[in-house]
């Protein structure tokens, strides 16, 4: 037993809330490195999110359907606005835009197998469409990005939908970055940059600067496409209410709205943490801008964002989505992250469940990588088969809380089947405090 | 193919049936009347087909071309020939910005002056401009060729990768990452060649060639001052 320590009695060490274990270790990195940090994924702080509301469920004032018997619907058709053959989707979960180039080739086809699967879309990302993907997805969306890397008008016409990216929820104001380790021979040569170099993409599109362009932007690739795919447009949740009215009015089919939980290929760490806002606290504001332009339900609203189960589905959509994308959640499905990696992530530092090191291309899953042998760990046929069986979960969970709450559609859902645990969700959901008919912000209270 | 020359009336015949009949090269041949700036001319066509716009065009005038030859006998919009693929667009006026804006091929003349960021983000296509062109030009340029037969804004060729570029005038300032390089007599016939298929009169000999000094093409913060 050790001798009691001499002289007055010492306080227990208390670490700083404000100079956390991460911060100290964030500031020694930086004095280090003179170098941001850079990562993959979306923001890691606690947010406001969907685990603060809960649905109500029926009682004496609301019937619900028989859980396992009545038909609930899933099907919504994305697109109809304009286009003559909008996207006929099974479930109201799509896979949000990866690039190959921030992903491998094997990654990719597991993403097509595993939505198409399931009757729902995928999306390509910086750097064009391969083969593999458009072979690998029945309904594939085409990303219309500002650095227009490998964009070439065959893939655009082979598109079923074009999504033109005017932000995304981790970057809201960025633009892509896919640093030299994964540069490979493959990657330069479609995006036509020279093997080896950080790439460091765009943030504006080149030829159009704002909505008024846009609306031509549009116009142009309508005729090229000879008006028959939809045209996404995709916004980083910051003003959702104006960027949503601006999308309507440039002619958007559709408006993908990604919050700050929505991940990326990767960017710098304060870009991710502390530019954008929560994907909770965007849904209201673009659908009162749907709503304030008669376009809810006319121009669909697809939100993404840290979207995780059937709950996430179902609030997402009882807040006035009519579809859902997720990106990170899929990749898990995957295999990213997997504990079986466990010796690899300690290798790299890190631990299975925290590594966002995407940039690096040294991914143990074979997910975020184009090493060759590290991609080969990836089998894309068994991926895909979880990615399918998790899209099925979550419709299944979905369909339960819809069914609980007397909707035969998901998409009957409504703001009035939730409320709020805390203050601040029922503010940014608009929906009341758990027990109380309070609504933050409504009614001058 | 019929063997002919269209006429379309613009002032008759809505945007999307001129171009759908350009797309799908129902002639060998197409002359455009009174286009009066309308936006999307002769975009999207994939066959090699010639193509006259007798007047001005708007944005986007022959964008993501493929194989047509697309002559504007006038000024035209923004974005002109953006995306290009292969084939050929001249304008006899100006341009207005982001001509020839992430061009993967084909040729691109602009006989008159274009605006600023002719040639942004440009993959591999080659243009010529007979006049100046405006600020920030060929920024985040990939490959291709830049020729300028008359001054640059400033910050020309900012964040340049590998596209050629060759000035005869005056260059207002270059942008980072872009620096003066040798004129090699690999480049003199390089740019003849160029001003030849342009069809542009021009001693290769009076032009002075820009390129990446290629100092970012990995961050390091010895760099910060650059941006």
């Amino acid at each position: 037993m050790n001798a009691p320590p001499k002289g007055p009695p010492h306080t227990h060490p208390r670490p700083s809330a404000t100079f956390d274990a991460y911060t100290l270790s964030e500031i020694r990195r930086a004095a280090v490195t003179g170098v941001y940090d850079i990562r993959g994924g979306g923001a890691k702080r606690a947010l406001p999110h969907f685990d603060d509301l809960l649905f109500l469920g029926a009682s004496m004032s609301r019937y619900p359907l028989e859980g396992y018997r009545e038909r609930c619907n899933t099907a919504v058709v994305l697109g109809d606005r304009f286009a003559e053959k909008p996207i006929e989707l099974k479930i109201p979960i799509t896979i949000a835009g990866m690039s190959f180039g921030s992903l491998s080739a094997q990654a990719k086809e597991a993403l097509g197998r595993g939505a198409s699967a399931m009757g729902t879309s995928t999306t390509t990302g910086d750097g064009g469409m391969t083969p593999e993907e458009r072979g690998h997805s029945s309904l594939l969306v085409y990303q219309y990005l500002p650095s227009r890397y490998g964009m070439n008008p065959d893939d655009l016409r082979r598109a079923d939908a074009i999504e033109i990216v005017v932000g995304q929820g981790a970057k809201p104001g960025g633009g892509g970055m896919l640093l030299g380790q994964k540069i490979t021979e493959r990657v330069a040569e479609m995006r036509d940059l020279p093997e080896g170099i950080d790439q460091r993409s765009a943030c504006r599109h080149p030829d159009w600067t704002g909505p008024d362009d846009l609306e031509i932007k549009i116009q142009e690739l309508r005729e090229i496409t000879q008006h028959k795919v939809p045209i996404y447009i995709k916004i980083g949740a910051s003003r959702p209410y104006f960027d949503t009215a601006l999308s309507i009015k440039a002619g958007a089919d559709v408006v993908v709205l990604d919050g700050m939980q929505g991940g990326t290929a990767a960017t710098q760490e304060v870009f991710i943490e502390q530019v954008g806002i929560p994907t909770l606290a965007a849904i209201r504001p673009a659908v009162q801008a749907l709503i304030d332009a008669d376009m809810h339900r006319k121009v669909q609203l697809v939100v993404s964002g840290g979207i995780r189960n059937g709950a996430d589905v179902a609030k997402c959509l009882a807040l006035g989505a009519d579809a859902v994308s997720i990106g990170s959640a899929a990749l898990v499905a995957l295999g990213d992250n997997d504990p079986r990696w466990e010796a690899d992530y300690q290798a790299l530092g890190t631990t299975a469940g925290c590594y966002d090191d995407w940039q690096a291309g040294q991914d143990p899953a074979g997910i975020t990588t184009q090493d060759p042998v590290l991609a080969a760990r990836l089998d894309p046929v068994a991926a895909g088969k979880r990615l399918a069986n998790y899209l099925a979960v979550m419709t299944l969970e979905c369909q339960t809380i819809a069914r609980a709450n007397g909707k035969s559609d998901l998409r009957n859902l409504e703001p009035e089947d939730l409320v709020a645990l805390t203050v601040e969700a029922a503010a940014m959901a608009k929906v009341p405090l758990a027990g109380t008919d309070w609504i933050p912000g409504q009614n001058g209270y | 193919m019929s063997n002919s020359l269209i006429e379309i009336d613009l002032d008759q015949t809505p945007l999307r049936d001129a171009n759908r009949q350009m797309q799908d090269a129902t002639a060998e041949a197409f002359r455009l009347l009174h286009p009066r700036g309308i936006h999307a001319l002769a975009a999207g066509l994939t066959q090699p087909v010639q193509v006259t716009i007798a007047g001005h065009a708007g944005f986007y005038c022959a964008g993501m071309n493929q194989q047509a030859a697309v002559t504007v006998e006038g000024h035209a919009g923004v974005g002109l020939a953006e995306n290009m693929m292969s084939g050929a667009v001249r304008v006899t006026g100006n341009a207005s910005q982001s001509a020839g804006a992430t061009g993967h091929g084909g040729l691109l003349v602009v006989e008159g002056d274009c605006a600023s960021r002719c040639g942004i983000s440009m993959k591999g296509i080659d243009i010529v401009v007979g006049g100046s062109v405006g600020h920030m030009s060929a920024f985040m340029g990939q490959a291709g060729s830049l020729a300028v037969l008359g001054d640059a804004g400033p910050d020309l060729g900012d964040s340049l990768y590998e596209a050629r570029l060759y000035v005869r005038g005056r260059v207002d300032s270059l942008g980072a990452d872009c620096k003066e390089k040798e004129m090699t007599a690999h480049h003199l016939d390089k740019l003849a060649r160029l001003l030849d298929r342009a069809k542009v009169k021009a001693d290769p000999r009076d032009f002075r060639r820009y390129g990446s000094a290629r100092r970012l093409y990995h961050f390091q913060t010895d760099n910060l001052d650059a941006y």
